[in-house]
């Protein structure tokens, strides 16, 4: 919680700071929710030990599932092979590559079109064109587009990313509030000084939610593009692991690319936060 | 701490012309006129209050000296030059959410004198200056979300004086605020404009307001609004709180609520019988 510096020294009219955020609960009642959570994660590594073990097949099969106890001991051996690291870092690239590229491209575009209305009728209307297309859609036309398999990928990508990022952007600076625009007017700005005062910050939280929810997109279009074109990644590696018949290591995959995703979100966010000191922090965090 | 700007000598800026001010909004059927034959001068230096029932447009004039709204009619002249855009040189302190919430206090205080390029060392010295005149020293580095609405409006003035401008316009800025703070910000912002001399066109709709902060009382009839009468206060300053028992306040009081129920009546429908 942000203390307010100076607070009893000066003179005070009108209640003092209000700092929003309530006390933190109890710390018995913050072990009992920990123990909680702890249980139900247990739960289901339980379930899933059950259900494989026991081969259970009511519809859905779990004969060739693998127990939670083969998936740790694969990932073991993975991560002691240098082959996989390949793959974690071919996706890494092209997550970093597509969505730093997506990034770029939706913020700068967002805040042309939200904020100039020539810039809103020139570029606007092809993105609402392909907006509705799933970047997914898009991998037989994208193999054909770019010379390499790394810039194909990247490209759907960076794909999926941009549209989140750019319609976020657009709506975070048409939700600028007049009335600072006119008080910045009214203080001496120019056009340029609002761009750069007013309407870049007051568009920013609604650029991070838009950067957030594109990296989750972007894994998502990134481990599709691999599963179906590519000789590298996680997302290839999982599908061959299927192929192969090594069921195990289609598990592996999976976890690998949810810690990654979360991850990479969790950076996103942590970056956003750091951007917007002036925002209260929630007591409740989602992570 | 730098010296608190003071101002001994005689304003030879800060006169404002209004004349024969008509605006509309809208077009065809939907057009509502909310000015009409609005005329107004103000002294250097001078206290006017802007008084009227909600909707008679005062807060409409206040826009046009500002340069946020153009008038259909007539001109507004600040020192000679007629207003074509909203500048510095007219301040604008809004009735609440008005500051930059992304920026500490100490720079929402800064941002004239960033936008008019004054280096960082002078610029903070003097935002600290006015900072400490209302009351705020300490509190530089805290975010107005931090902050109390009566201290955010205090930042507001600060920003807005800062600039030195020609005229400081209020629209109904203590308005948001709940009744003890309010007395205690009029009274705050009488002891600043002791200090920082400077006209202010003041708009509220609060009769006790009016009476006890302002040199002269501008009256404004119902939509379309134009001056219906203009009261000159003359309470001698420094005005205690107290003042607003006295017998020559209670009478100015009488002659001004009697002309602004007059002007509600013709907004509201007349009572049954």
């Amino acid at each position: 919680m942000a203390a307010v510096p100076g607070a009893d020294t000066a003179p005070l009219v009108g209640a003092p700071a209000a700092l929003a955020d309530a006390a933190p609960a109890a710390p018995a009642g913050q072990w009992r929710r920990r123990v909680r959570r702890a249980a139900s994660l247990g739960l289901f590594f339980a379930l899933w030990h059950i259900a494989t073990e026991w081969d259970l097949a009511f519809y859905v099969r779990f004969q060739n599932i693998p127990t939670p106890a083969q998936v740790l001991a694969e990932a073991v051996d993975l991560f002691g092979t240098a082959g996989f690291y390949v793959h974690i870092l071919a996706s890494l690239e092209r997550i970093w590559l597509g969505f730093a590229i997506a990034s770029v491209l939706g913020i700068g575009f967002g805040l042309l079109i939200g904020w100039f209305r020539f810039a809103e009728d020139t570029l606007f209307p092809p993105i609402e064109l392909l907006r509705p297309i799933p970047a997914v859609a898009w991998v037989p036309l994208s193999i054909m587009l770019w010379p390499t398999e790394r810039s194909s990928i990247v490209f759907i990508t960076a794909l999926g990313a941009f549209f989140p990022i750019v319609l976020n952007t657009i709506h975070g600076v048409e939700g600028i509030d007049r009335q600072l625009i006119r008080a910045a007017t009214s203080l001496g700005a120019g056009r340029a000084a609002i761009f750069r005062e007013v309407v870049i910050p007051g568009a920013l939280p609604s650029i991070v939610t838009g950067l957030s929810v594109g990296m989750g997109v972007s894994w998502l279009c990134l481990i599709s593009a691999e599963m179906i074109s590519g000789q590298f990644g996680v997302g290839y590696f999982t599908w061959v692991a299927y192929g192969i018949v090594k069921y195990s290591q289609i598990v592996v995959g999976m976890l690998v690319i949810g810690v990654l995703g979360m991850l990479s979100s969790a950076l996103v966010r942590a970056i956003g936060a750091r951007c917007m000191p002036w925002l209260p922090r929630r007591a409740k965090d989602g992570s | 701490m730098a010296a608190p700007p003071r101002e001994g000598r005689i304003l030879s800026t800060g006169r404002i012309e209004i004349n024969d001010l008509g605006i509309a909004y809208g077009a065809n059927s939907r057009r509502v006129e909310a000015v009409r034959g609005f005329t107004l001068m103000t002294m250097p230096g001078e206290f006017m209050a802007l008084l009227g029932p909600s909707g008679c447009g005062k807060t409409t004039v206040l826009n046009a000296v500002a340069g946020f709204v153009q008038p259909n009619a007539g001109t507004v002249v600040v020192d000679g030059e007629p207003v074509r855009g909203p500048g510095a040189d007219r301040g604008m302190v809004f009735q609440q959410h008005s500051l930059f919430p992304w920026k500490t206090v100490l720079a929402n205080v800064e941002f004239g004198l960033k936008m008019r390029g004054i280096k960082r060392t002078p610029r903070t010295s003097q935002a600290r200056a006015y900072l400490g005149l209302v009351g705020l020293a300490g509190f530089e580095d805290a975010y107005p979300a931090e902050l109390s609405g009566g201290m955010q409006q205090r930042v507001g003035i600060a920003r807005t004086l800062v600039n030195r401008p020609r005229v400081m316009l209020m629209d109904e800025p203590f308005g948001a605020l709940d009744a003890q703070t309010r007395l205690n910000m009029q009274e705050l912002l009488l002891n600043v404009w002791r200090e920082v001399r400077t006209t202010v066109i003041f708009v509220t709709h609060d009769i006790d307001e009016a009476l006890f902060l302002a040199d002269r009382v501008a009256v404004m009839t119902a939509r379309p609004g134009e001056i219906r009468d203009v009261v000159t206060v003359k309470l001698a300053r420094p005005r205690p709180a107290e003042v607003i028992a006295t017998p020559e306040f209670m009478t100015l009081k009488a002659r001004v609520l009697a002309q602004v129920r007059e002007e509600s009546a013709r907004v509201l429908p007349a009572p049954r019988r």
